[in-house]
């Protein structure tokens, strides 16, 4: 437990460090929101329900940091970890070499929360941000996405040979799912070829379910979202107990 | 805490007191599919003394060391260390051992000090590791990161952190391999220090001047298997081929002088410079040389006596040129 923490604490210092994690996760998605907000403003819209840009926006750039710290955080560093013989040296401790998997995954979950809470801060402060659901709802949604797509990292993680191919694999899969799926641009925008393709995209559920539930739409509506992501939790843990390899 | 019922052999001879066998490794097997890695090692570690195992690349010293570590499990073969099985007491043998792996690394951002702080953190009773950084002269690094240390550096932190379990047994692995000669220096004298002060160390190398000048005792492999394994002194002397003589002489010899001095050793004669060839077992060579060269007026200069080094028995009995 003690390790467990002194890990977390160590890998929390770690990310801050890395300027490239730091920015993608805390301030990209907040330089987002201010450029959307200032063209747009958050003046309430038909083609968004009524709702303003920066009010679909904080939950949808929520959807961005869960899927940039899993598949691109999570994926190198593990990778990284395990490239570099980090997981080996563990191995030759008393300690379970599985405490810095989940105090990876600690730190991540808590930098992603941080991220959304600057979004939500900012929202407020400068554009009067609107929210209309549960806060408790929210949080749920948030970590069962979250968790899911972490396990869809650890997949990555576990079939990337290096961490550079990591890098490499992490963005090719993440950026067209980052603009089809709604998160970095809103999904009432897209034509509806690139909507039924994005339905093919696991951020998308994500990106509905967030939204939905920022709105106060009840769990009920949103069931086929909760199902594909329970089953990308589900079989990605399975799958990489299967694939996950300490050296 | 655990019983351990250590091997204890018969009392050693030159110390008389209780030697304990700290690894005992018999019939050693691992094959990665069709490769043997390891075939039938044999060997035994005392405690209190400096073990190398040397060979080439692919020799299969590290697939033993991962297999006394418990990192990899043999095929077969028995494999006692600290008188518990790597493979069933893990636990117990990362909380008693030292190791610093090859291939193995710390995140480049996290400083010296982090490291220290955190391994430490992996023990229930860890040494002060703000005494292990004097002591390996990394107290001007503690906030340095892990990758901004020289080569030499990031060895010694591996070392701090080998020494934070107060370990009975230390594994080293490749150590020094990359290091520039002052670094090397000291990190043997860093392991002579760490060894006097009653810890066993087991460490593999490429470099056989580093064998030789720092172990106790020396296994050499080739393709999986042991071809010898005895004191550096001991293996020179049986494995070696023989002291040669070196000098050079101003004008041509004659043959009254070629045939006295084929009595004593092979001769091999480039231009001016002359080799005399004896082999390990004829102490008086130096001296039957310069008498002869006394008696039949030979001026002479130059002359020097060169030993065998574990590098000529390595290579004698490994058959080839060190892969690195």
């Amino acid at each position: 437990m003690k390790s467990l923490l002194k890990m977390t604490l160590m890998e929390t210092k770690l990310f801050l460090r890395e300027p490239v994690g730091f920015f993608f996760t805390l301030i990209f998605p907040l330089m987002m929101l201010f450029l959307f907000g200032s063209i747009y403003g958050n003046i309430p819209s038909k083609y968004f329900n009524g709702q303003g840009t920066v009010d679909i926006s904080v939950p949808a750039y929520t959807a961005m940091i869960i899927a940039t710290t899993s598949l691109l955080g999570l994926t190198i560093t593990v990778t990284a970890y395990r490239e570099n013989g980090i997981l080996r040296r563990l191995r030759t401790t008393p300690i379970n070499p599985f405490t810095i998997l989940v105090a990876q995954v600690i730190v991540l979950f808590i930098m992603t929360l941080l991220g959304m809470l600057l979004l939500i801060v900012a929202g407020k402060l400068v554009y009067n941000l609107h929210f209309e659901g549960n806060a408790l709802s929210v949080f749920m949604g948030f970590v069962l996405s979250i968790l899911s797509f972490f396990s869809l990292g650890f997949i990555l993680s576990g079939l990337m040979p290096t961490a550079r191919t990591a890098q490499v694999v992490g963005m090719v899969i993440l950026y067209p799912m980052l603009f089809l799926s709604g998160a970095g641009f809103p999904r009432e925008l897209l034509p509806e070829t690139i909507k039924k393709i994005a339905n093919f995209l696991p951020l998308t559920y994500v990106v509905t379910l967030l939204r939905g539930l920022w709105v106060g739409d009840p769990w009920s509506r949103h069931l086929t979202d909760v199902l594909i992501l329970s089953v990308i939790l589900v079989v990605g843990v399975l799958i990489s107990i299967k694939t996950f390899r300490w050296e | 805490m655990q019983l351990r019922v250590w091997q204890e052999i018969s009392k050693d001879k030159s110390w008389g007191k209780r030697m304990y066998m700290v690894i005992k490794v018999q019939g050693l097997c691992k094959a990665y599919g069709a490769t043997v890695a390891v075939d039938e090692v044999d060997l035994d570690v005392q405690e209190g003394e400096i073990f190398g195992m040397v060979g080439p690349n692919g020799a299969g010293k590290t697939t033993t060391i991962e297999c006394l570590e418990g990192l990899r499990k043999p095929d077969r073969g028995q494999v006692t260390v600290l008188g518990v099985d790597p493979q069933q007491e893990s636990h117990f043998l990362h909380l008693h051992t030292g190791m610093q792996l090859q291939l193995s690394n710390l995140p480049d951002r996290m400083k010296v000090w982090e490291a220290l702080d955190l391994y430490s953190s992996f023990y229930p009773k860890a040494a002060n590791w703000e005494e292990l950084l004097v002591q390996l002269g990394l107290e001007e690094k503690r906030n340095t990161p892990f990758g901004k240390l020289s080569g030499g550096q990031k060895q010694r932190l591996f070392i701090a952190l080998a020494l934070l379990p107060n370990p009975e047994l230390i594994f080293l692995d490749e150590l020094t391999t990359g290091l520039d000669p002052q670094a090397r220096h000291v990190i043997w004298d860093l392991v002579r220090e760490v060894r006097s002060h009653g810890k066993t160390i087991l460490l593999t190398t490429h470099n056989m001047e580093e064998a030789e000048r720092l172990c106790d005792r020396v296994a050499i492999l080739d393709h999986g298997r042991i071809v010898a394994m005895d004191t550096p002194t001991e293996l020179i002397r049986s494995q070696g081929c023989g002291e040669s003589l070196i000098f050079s002489v101003d004008r041509p010899l004659t043959t009254e002088f070629i045939n006295a001095m084929e009595q004593i050793g092979r001769l091999d004669i480039q231009g001016e410079r002359v080799i005399v060839y004896g082999d390990s077992n004829q102490s008086s060579m130096v001296k039957d040389v310069v008498l002869l060269l006394s008696r039949l007026d030979v001026p002479f200069r130059n002359l020097r006596s060169e030993q065998s080094t574990l590098e000529e028995v390595f290579l004698k009995l490994t058959g080839r040129e060190m892969k690195d």
